[in-house]
């Protein structure tokens, strides 16, 4: 298990991208994600799985996610919300 | 046979753009190359990282795919191979190359990656690009410091830069010229290692009478593709280094003519009033290799 340390945030608001912003939460609190997306009614629920999926796949058990979605692919939304976990670890992966 | 796979083009994309990375390989590019290197700005070379991996591991493309990674002399260059080759790019592309022990201490980094993956050994390849004086001089070190070796590119600009004079145009009577024996050199080393010789991007998009000039000359000078950033130069680029219906008809004529030599035992051949000897039949043979590479060419049971 591992404790975000700070607020951080990964990607941009680009075309084909998605930009999250990710803060700590209280503990037992969860994995809160609130979305923004041109495609919220489609595949809003798919988006916010798979944040929530990467999230707790890094250990992450509560954290409070902003992400304004762009028309970003499964892999793009994996790839920002993984590198804005470790920017909110305090890892720049330097 | 890697080493004969057509590079006519390399295409570079930036590695921190999801749009640009999904479809730089739709345009017909041979080979394209996620940069993590320059395009990418030293506050995001994390969140390129990622997002070129994800790319590798999720996505399908239709061409070659390498990865440019930052030089393992700056803080990030052995964080990318360490996250990057298990993605498994076809290459590495290593820019800024300078010594054949560069070459080998990638090349050990991979073969460990390889191994951990459970990838084929050898199966991920190196590229490297030549931009200093010191990278010309050991050039062929470089192409022949690892089997891992597909093809040396100069990078003309930085080259320039570093002859502290600047790149010029390269049209076929006064351009390029700063860089004629650079180029030669690559070409010279390549060939000696047995690898390919890539020429550097043209940057102006606009200006393609001088880009199909610059092409030609590269060629002339015998590269076998050049890098560039922008999809609208691929097909020019296509264009100078697929053979003609002529050429191809030539070569054919050539190939037929020393069959029949070789199958009547006369010494001496002649085509169209001139002379046919080896020089002319390797070469026919290889405008033949390229345009069945090209798909412009199907290759005949007889020859």
């Amino acid at each position: 298990m591992a404790k975000l340390l700070t607020a951080a945030q990964a990607g941009t608001v680009e075309s084909s991208d998605i930009l999250i912003m990710l803060a700590p939460a209280q503990a037992g609190t969860g994995i809160q994600v609130e979305l923004v997306s041109p495609t919220l009614q489609q595949y809003g629920e798919h988006i916010k799985n798979l944040i929530v999926k990467t999230v707790a796949s890094q250990g992450i058990q509560d954290a409070i996610i902003h992400a304004n979605e762009k028309g970003a692919l499964d892999y793009t939304i994996e790839a920002r919300v993984k590198t804005a976990i470790q920017r909110a670890l305090g890892e720049r992966g330097f | 046979m890697n080493k004969e796979r057509l590079r006519r083009t390399v295409m570079y994309a930036a590695g921190n753009n999801p749009g640009l990375i999904q479809n730089a390989a739709i345009y017909g590019a041979d080979s394209v190359i996620f940069d993590v290197e320059d395009s990418v700005s030293v506050a995001e070379k994390d969140s390129a990282r990622q997002l070129v991996y994800h790319a590798l591991k999720s996505l399908k493309f239709p061409c070659e795919i390498g990865v440019r990674i930052n030089h393992i002399s700056t803080p990030w260059g052995y964080k990318d191979l360490e996250y990057l080759l298990p993605a498994k790019p076809d290459y590495i592309r290593l820019p800024k190359g300078e010594s054949g022990d560069e070459i080998r201490d990638i090349d050990k980094i991979i073969t460990k990656a390889e191994e951990e993956c459970g990838f084929e050994p050898g199966s991920i390849k190196i590229m490297v690009s030549i931009e200093s004086p010191k990278g010309l001089r050991n050039a062929y070190e470089i192409a022949s410091a690892s089997p891992r070796m597909i093809a040396i590119a100069i990078g003309g600009e930085d080259f320039a830069a570093s002859l502290k004079t600047e790149k010029t145009r390269g049209n076929t009577i006064t351009g390029g010229r700063e860089l004629y024996v650079a180029r030669s050199m690559i070409v010279f080393a390549a060939r000696e290692a047995g690898i390919q010789a890539i020429d550097s991007v043209f940057s102006d998009m606009r200006d393609e009478e001088t880009l199909i000039n610059e092409v030609a000359l590269v060629k002339e000078l015998g590269f076998d593709g050049k890098s560039c950033v922008n999809p609208r130069q691929i097909d020019i680029i296509h264009q100078v280094f697929t053979p003609s219906d002529k050429e191809i008809d030539y070569a054919h004529r050539v190939l037929n003519v020393f069959k029949e030599a070789l199958a009547n035992n006369s010494g001496v051949i002649a085509l169209d009033g001139k002379m046919i000897d080896m020089p002319m039949v390797i070469r026919a043979e290889r405008v033949l290799a390229i345009a069945s590479a090209a798909g412009v060419y199907q290759k005949e049971e007889s020859i």
